[in-house]
C-alpha cells in the first residue's frame, strides 16, 4: 500500500511540477481572495486582524475545492482513471498517494496565504508553532475528505458544481478548529482551548483518512 | 457445453448480461476461451465486442450471468484479475503532462510490472531517444497506440485483450504488433482481439467469433498464419464452445 | 425513453431476465401493489397521526397554560423539540443505518436505499420546520431571527448535508451505482455529526452569552405540559412514519416503472443480432466507448 502510495503522489506532484496548476492558477486565487475580503470589510485594520483567523481559514476551503477539482480531473485525461483501475494499484495506496500529493500542495499555498495574511490584514502571531500544527493538521483533514469526496463525484458531470456543496459542510469542523487555534495563537494563547481544539482536528483526520483507506476501493467501482 | 477443456480457460462466460444504465450492453454471451488461445472477436459497430473485452477486465460488472477470468471471480478478486489482465482499449490511459518514459514507468509500476522490462519494451515499438522525452500530450494517435503497447509487452501480463488494436498504426507499427500477437501466443498467453475488419489480423488467431446485438451469434475455425502453438482451432466445432444462432 | 432511473435485474429477480432463444419475449413484472394488510397498516398510521397531531394541537394550543416567563410562548415547545427529534436522531439516523445496511454485502438490497433516500426527503422536511419553529422562538426571546445556538446552527448544517445527499441522488444513474455513491455520502455525513456537534458546541459556548440564550429555549415542564409534551412527540413521530411510507411506496412504483423499459430495451438489443447483422436498430450508443462516461459502472 505505501508504495504504491508513493508511486501515485509522486506522480500527481511531477505532474504538477510541470503543468504548475496549483502554482499559477490556484495559489494567485487564494491571494485574489484575501484582497477581496480585505474589500469587503473595509479598509479599518483592526477589523481585518481580528477576522485574520477566519478569513484565512475560508481561503484556504475554497482552494481546497480547486485543489481536489484539479487531483480529479488529472485522471480524466485520455480515460487515466480507468488505467489506474486497470491496472490493479491498491485502491487504499491510491486513495492515499493523491491525498498526499493534494496535502503537498496545500501545505505549500498555506504558507503563501500565511504570509499574506500577516502582511495584508496585519495579523500578529504570538504562538507560531500553534500555526503551524493546525495548518498540518488541517490540511490533512481537508485533503483526506477532499480526496473522497473527489473520488465519489469523478464520474458525475456535474462534478464542479456539486463538489464544493458536498465537501464544504463536511469540512466545517476543520475550519471552526482552525480558527480557533489561530484566534488562540494571535492572542499569545490560553493553550488549553487551542488543545482542545487541536485534539478535535486529530480525530477528525484519524476518522476521515481511516474511511478512505478502507472505502476508496468500493468508491472507485461505483463513480 | 464443452467437455472438461483440459487445459483451465482462460475465459468463461455464460449467459453474461452487463448493463450501462438502461442499455443492455451484453444480453446474454456465452463463452470459452483456453488457455493460449489466441480468439478474433468480430462483429459490427455496436455489437458489443468492446463491452465484452471490458467485461473480462473486470471494469464493467455482470448484471448477471456467471463469468471467470483464469479461474478467478473478477468480481472478488479484482487486483488478482486485473493484474494478471492486460487490456489495449481506444484510449491510451496516459497523462498528458508525464513523458512517454515517465508514463510507461508508472503503469508497469502501477501494475507491479518488472521495470527492468521497460526499457526493452520502449526499443522494441521505437520509442526511443527525443520521443521517449517528449510529453503525451503532444502524441498522435498511433504514438499513443505505440505506448500503450510499450506497456502491455513490458507487462506481458497472461492474458490479452485488445480493442481494434491495428487502428491508427501505420503499416511498421502493425507489422511489430502482429509479431507481438505471435509471441504472446508462443509463450502461452492468452489473447482476445476484437476488430471488424476482416484481413491480415484473420492470420492471428486460431479461432473467430462473432458478436451481434451483445450476444455471441457464430463462430468459425480460422487456419493461423506461422503459428507456432498446436492450437485449439483443430479442436471440432461441436465440441466448440456454445454457437447462438438466435 | 427519457427515464434517468433504472432498476437492474440482481437482486435474483429472474423476471427481467429471458432465457436464451426467446430473443423477442418481453416478460413484464407486475407492479409492486403493497399487500391488503400493508395498506392497512398505512392508513392506521396516518389516521393515528392525524389524530394525534389534533390533539397536540387543541392541547397545546387550548388546554394547557402558559407559562410564567414566556408565556405563550411556550407553546412551541410542544413543536420544536418534536420535529427537531425527528429530524436529527430519527430520520437521519435511520438513513444512516439504512445506508450501512446497503453497502454490507449481506444485506445489500435496494430496498435499505430506497428507505434511506425516503427517509432524507421527509427528514429535510422536519429539518426546515425545526430551523423555522426554532426561529419563530427565537425572535422573541432573543430579539433576533437566527441566533448561532449551537442546536439551531448543528441544523442548519445538518440541513445543508441532507440537501446535498438530494442533490448527488438527481443525477442520473444505474440504480446501484446511485444507491451506492448515495450510501457512502451518507455514511460520510453521519461520521462528520458528532464531530460537527461538538465543534459547533464549543465553539459557541467559548463565546459570551451563549449559556444565557441556550437556557431560555428549555422551560421547565411540568404537569399537563408533560404529558402533552409527550403526545406532540409521539403524533410527529407517527407523521414521519407514515410520510416515510408513502415516500417509500412512491420510489418502488419509480423504480418498477424504470425495471420495465429495461426489459424492452433487452429484446430490441437482442432483435438487432437476429436481424442478420445488418445495421443496428439505432437504439443505443456505438461502440465507441468513452471511458470516463457516466454510468458505466
Amino acid at each position: 500500500m505505501w508504495r504504491d502510495a508513493m508511486l501515485v503522489a509522486g506522480k500527481d506532484l511531477r505532474i504538477e511540477g510541470r503543468s504548475r496548476v496549483a502554482l499559477s492558477q490556484v495559489a494567485p486565487f487564494g491571494i485574489v481572495a484575501l484582497v477581496l475580503f480585505a474589500f469587503a470589510l473595509g479598509p479599518d485594520r483592526q477589523t481585518m486582524a481580528r477576522g485574520a483567523p477566519g478569513l484565512f481559514w475560508v481561503a484556504v476551503l475554497f482552494c481546497t475545492v480547486l485543489a481536489i477539482q484539479r487531483s480529479v480531473s488529472v485522471e480524466s485525461s485520455d480515460g487515466a482513471r480507468d488505467g489506474l483501475r486497470l491496472s490493479g494499484i491498491d485502491p487504499a495506496g491510491l486513495y492515499l498517494g493523491k491525498a498526499v500529493a493534494v496535502a503537498a500542495q496545500l501545505v505549500v499555498l498555506e504558507a503563501l496565504l500565511t504570509v499574506g495574511v500577516v502582511l495584508l490584514y496585519g495579523a500578529r502571531i504570538e504562538v507560531p508553532w500553534m500555526i503551524a500544527v493546525s495548518c498540518v493538521l488541517g490540511t490533512i483533514g481537508l485533503a483526506a475528505t477532499g480526496t473522497l469526496y473527489g473520488a465519489l463525484s469523478s464520474g458525475l458531470r456535474v462534478r464542479e458544481t456539486l463538489l464544493p456543496f458536498l465537501l464544504l459542510p463536511i469540512a466545517a469542523p476543520v475550519l471552526l478548529a482552525g480558527t480557533r487555534i489561530w484566534q488562540s495563537a494571535m492572542a499569545g494563547g490560553v493553550p488549553a482551548q487551542g488543545m482542545q481544539w487541536l485534539r478535535l482536528l486529530v480525530v477528525f483526520d484519524a476518522v476521515y483518512l481511516a474511511i478512505g483507506v478502507v472505502l476508496f476501493g468500493p468508491i472507485q467501482e461505483t463513480a | 457445453m464443452a467437455p472438461a477443456a483440459l487445459p483451465p480457460s482462460a475465459v468463461s462466460l455464460r449467459d453474461a448480461v452487463a448493463l450501462s444504465g438502461r442499455f443492455p450492453l451484453l444480453a446474454g454471451v456465452d463463452l470459452e476461451v483456453a488457455v493460449g488461445e489466441t480468439v478474433l472477436v468480430e462483429g459490427p459497430n455496436g455489437a458489443g465486442k468492446t463491452s465484452l473485452l471490458r467485461v473480462c477486465a473486470g471494469l464493467v460488472p455482470l448484471a448477471s450471468g456467471h463469468l471467470s477470468v483464469l479461474g478467478l471471480d473478477p468480481s472478488r478478486n479484482r487486483v488478482g484479475v486485473r493484474r494478471r489482465v492486460g487490456l489495449l482499449s481506444h484510449a491510451a490511459h496516459l497523462y498528458d503532462d508525464l513523458t512517454v518514459r515517465e508514463n510507461v514507468r508508472f503503469a508497469v509500476r502501477a501494475a507491479g510490472g518488472d521495470v527492468a522490462r521497460i526499457d526493452p519494451a520502449l526499443e522494441r515499438w521505437g520509442l526511443v531517444g527525443r520521443l521517449a522525452k517528449t510529453s503525451a500530450g503532444k502524441l498522435s494517435a498511433g504514438q499513443r497506440r505505440r505506448v500503450a503497447l510499450a506497456v502491455l509487452t513490458a507487462r506481458w501480463p497472461e492474458l490479452w485483450l485488445l480493442d481494434e488494436p491495428h487502428a491508427g498504426l501505420d503499416a511498421s507499427a502493425r507489422l511489430l504488433l502482429d509479431q507481438a500477437v505471435r509471441d504472446a501466443a508462443a509463450s502461452g498467453v492468452t489473447v482476445l482481439i476484437a476488430s471488424h475488419e476482416a484481413g491480415p489480423v484473420e492470420d492471428l488467431a486460431g479461432r473467430a467469433v462473432t458478436v451481434t446485438g451483445g450476444r455471441v451469434t457464430g463462430t468459425r475455425d480460422l487456419v493461423p498464419v506461422a503459428s507456432p502453438v498446436a492450437d485449439l482451432g483443430d479442436v471440432a466445432p461441436t465440441d466448440g464452445p456454445v454457437a447462438h444462432v438466435a | 425513453m427519457t427515464r434517468d432511473l433504472t432498476a437492474t435485474p440482481v437482486d435474483g429477480s429472474a423476471a427481467t431476465h429471458p432465457p436464451a432463444g426467446a430473443a423477442t419475449n418481453t416478460r413484464v413484472s407486475a407492479p409492486p401493489t403493497p399487500s391488503t394488510s400493508a395498506r392497512r397498516t398505512e392508513r392506521i398510521i396516518g389516521l393515528l397521526a392525524l389524530v394525534g397531531t389534533a390533539a397536540t394541537v387543541w392541547l397545546g394550543l387550548w388546554v394547557t397554560p402558559p407559562d410564567k416567563v414566556q408565556g405563550d410562548l411556550v407553546r412551541l415547545v410542544y413543536i420544536h423539540p418534536g420535529v427537531a427529534w425527528v429530524a436529527l436522531y430519527l430520520a437521519f439516523g435511520l438513513a444512516a443505518v439504512a445506508s450501512l445496511l446497503y453497502l454490507w454485502p449481506r444485506t445489500r438490497s435496494l430496498f435499505w436505499d430506497r428507505l434511506a433516500a425516503a427517509a432524507v426527503e421527509v427528514g429535510v422536511v422536519f429539518n426546515i420546520c425545526t430551523l423555522v419553529s426554532g426561529s419563530i422562538w427565537g425572535k422573541p426571546t432573543w430579539g433576533v431571527w437566527w441566533a448561532w445556538d449551537a442546536r439551531l446552527t448543528s441544523t442548519a448544517v445538518l440541513l445543508v448535508l441532507f440537501l446535498g445527499y438530494l442533490a448527488l441522488r438527481r443525477v442520473p444513474a444505474e440504480p446501484e451505482v446511485r444507491a451506492r455513491r448515495s450510501a457512502f455520502v451518507a455514511l460520510f455525513a453521519a461520521v462528520d455529526i458528532p464531530i460537527i456537534h461538538f465543534s459547533v458546541n464549543w465553539w459557541n459556548t467559548l463565546h459570551q452569552g451563549a449559556t444565557v440564550l441556550n437556557a431560555n429555549l428549555s422551560p421547565t415542564i411540568h404537569g399537563s405540559m408533560a404529558w402533552t409534551l409527550l403526545l406532540g412527540f409521539v403524533a410527529l413521530t407517527l407523521v414521519f412514519v407514515w410520510m416515510l411510507l408513502v415516500r417509500y411506496r412512491i420510489g418502488a412504483l419509480e423504480d418498477w416503472l424504470a425495471a420495465n423499459e429495461l426489459d424492452l430495451a433487452l429484446a430490441e438489443r437482442q432483435a438487432e443480432g437476429v436481424a442478420a447483422g445488418g445495421a443496428p436498430v439505432g437504439s443505443g450508443p456505438t461502440d465507441d466507448f468513452p471511458t470516463d462516461r457516466v454510468g458505466v459502472a
